[in-house]
């Protein structure tokens, strides 16, 4: 009896002394969930963070447009979570598959449930490959997206390699909002670089379902200046939306005609990752409507969404932003956590795109809350100049690199 | 890769929020002091010791990082990016995320 009872006071000892920290359940493991995960740990408070991510290795798109144009290993896009397990996050290889933010419970795909104190989404995209007739998940095995990269990357790149000496090759863009607003045109410039010098009789037609995109006059300056006659844009106005495609000749239906391609990269509608529609937390357009300050959902109270699945207002959807979200909104959900009120933040973004290999062109942008959404800091931001001297051009494709390098470091290193 | 942020000097306004942590049962010994509004984003271009052509911004004394912002912000120093980030953030916040960094580990 009396060793039953020292016993049973032993063990309740350590529960009144020391409550369970808080727990944290992070669904994403990309630029947004992975900063995010680390960011609350290293906040510097006793916080369990677990993170949920299906894949075993994170596929980085930033600078998969050189591995197309066959100048960067696609090896150097993949990065792991043994990282993240040294900083004590519990990382844990499944999907998530329902949310019930009452409940705070998160299920998985393996058929267990986590529990959560408050949880972030960073589910990144759903390519809509059955938003274009014709497309489909068979029609992107023939005409890669490449848009999530990985297999579809590789893919695209070999069809370029066995593509002959003047062929066509068609990128057709969406229309806004979607995942890297100036990545089409950054893809089509280093395709052209590829032409160039190893298919020079080739032609690169982008069919557009915009009127205008990101940096376009630095874009249009650069092809004017390094590849002349090679890329051709079309509008919306002018026929550029592909309405319809026919994945076994290839060919890419407009408005005004169709064309047929010798390569086809066809970059379909999309919208927040599955798992946020099933969470409840996305709305009407897809995406998921957040505050500006905390990153909570307007939908669903105490679930979080950073990167590309949350509308951030003037943010556009990058790594950059990913990043700089995820680290503000960890640092609002530890606030709340303790019971204190989140102060508003102020975010960065800057995206570099590559013209060519040492041609390097960039749009900086600073956002704050401002009426419900994060707006840009007026007199700030912009692109870089036209018109400015090649060592500018140079020196922002190192600056390029050196972001990689320090982004995926901080965040998978 | 990012350092941790907890040996940070506690400042004005944050004290109140430190306090309450500290209250929290959950708080660990080290406690969380909250970065000025945009200092964590650096981080995104300036790895702590620096990385080739962008420089490192971890052991650098406040007044030198407070000047920069402010020269770029000026013009005074040419940029290729700097002078469009600089001109989101006033003297004050400037020099908030200056002190924040400088009082790294
Ligand atoms: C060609 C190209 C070039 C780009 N270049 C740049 C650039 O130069 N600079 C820049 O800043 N940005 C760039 N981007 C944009 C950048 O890649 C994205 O903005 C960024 O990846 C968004 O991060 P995220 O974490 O929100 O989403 P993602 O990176 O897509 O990560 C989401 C993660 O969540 C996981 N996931 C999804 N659902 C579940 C679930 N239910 N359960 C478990 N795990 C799940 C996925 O497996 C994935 O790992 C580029 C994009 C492309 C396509």
């Amino acid at each position: 009896m009396a060793g039953l009872a020292a016993g049973t006071a032993a063990l309740a000892a350590p529960r009144v002394l020391a409550q369970a920290p808080p727990h944290v359940a992070v669904v994403g493991g990309g630029f947004a969930g992975a900063s995010a995960s680390r960011a609350l740990k290293r906040q510097g408070t006793d916080i369990r963070v677990t993170l949920v991510e299906s894949k075993a290795r994170y596929a980085a798109c930033p600078f998969s447009n050189a591995v197309l144009a066959g100048l960067r290993d696609l090896d150097a896009q993949y990065f792991g979570y043994d990282g993240m397990k040294r900083d004590g996050i519990d990382v844990v290889a499944a999907s998530a598959t329902a949310i019930d933010a009452e409940a705070r419970r998160l299920r998985l795909d393996d058929g267990s449930d986590l529990a959560f104190d408050r949880l972030i989404l960073a589910p990144g995209i759903d390519l809509m490959l059955d938003a274009i007739p014709g497309y489909g998940a068979s029609g992107a095995e023939v005409m890669p997206h490449a848009w999530q990269a990985g297999e579809q990357t590789a893919l695209l790149r070999r069809q370029l390699e066995a593509m002959d000496d003047g062929g066509l090759v068609v990128i057709a863009a969406p229309a806004n909002p979607f995942r890297c607003p100036p990545g089409p045109y950054e893809r089509a410039s280093l395709v052209a670089h590829y032409l160039k010098a190893h298919k020079p009789r080739s032609k690169l037609l982008i069919l557009d379902a915009k009127d205008s995109f990101s940096k376009q006059r630095l874009f249009e300056e650069a092809w004017e200046e390094l590849y002349p006659g090679l890329i051709e844009w079309v509008s919306l106005s002018f026929g550029g939306r592909v309405t319809e495609v026919d994945a076994a000749t290839k060919t890419l239906t407009t408005e005004f005609g169709s064309h047929q391609a010798a390569v086809a990269n066809v970059i379909p509608p999309q919208r927040a990752g599955a798992i946020a529609a099933a969470a409840g937390v996305a709305d009407r357009t897809g995406w998921c409507p957040i505050d500006p300050v905390t990153f909570e959902s307007r939908l669903r109270p105490g679930i979080h969404v950073i990167g590309d699945a949350a509308i951030a207002g003037a943010m556009p959807k990058s790594a950059f932003s990913a990043n700089a979200q995820a680290k503000a909104c960890a640092a609002a959900v530890a606030t709340l956590l303790a019971g204190g009120q989140p102060a508003a933040p102020k975010l960065i973004n800057t995206c570099y795109s590559l013209a060519a290999p040492d041609y390097g062109i960039s749009i900086a942008g600073v956002y704050e809350p401002r009426e419900g959404l994060l707006a840009e800091v007026a007199g700030a931001g912009g692109v870089s100049p036209l018109d400015a001297p090649a060592d500018v051009r140079a020196s922002e494709a190192v600056y390029a690199e050196a972001w990689f390098d320090t982004i995926t470091g901080e965040v998978f290193g | 890769m990012a350092t941790t942020r907890h040996r940070r000097l506690m400042r004005g306004g944050l004290a109140l929020l430190a306090a309450l942590w500290a209250a929290s049962p959950h708080a660990a010994q080290r406690a969380p002091l909250p970065a000025p509004a945009g200092a964590t984003a650096c981080s995104g271009c300036h790895a702590p010791a620096g990385n080739g052509p962008v420089p490192g911004l971890a052991g650098r004394p406040a007044a030198e990082i407070a000047a920069a912002m402010a020269a770029f912000r000026s013009g005074e120093r040419p940029a290729t990016v700097m002078d469009r980030i600089a001109k989101g953030f006033s003297d004050e916040e400037a020099r908030a995320i200056a002190e924040w960094i400088a009082a790294g580990p």
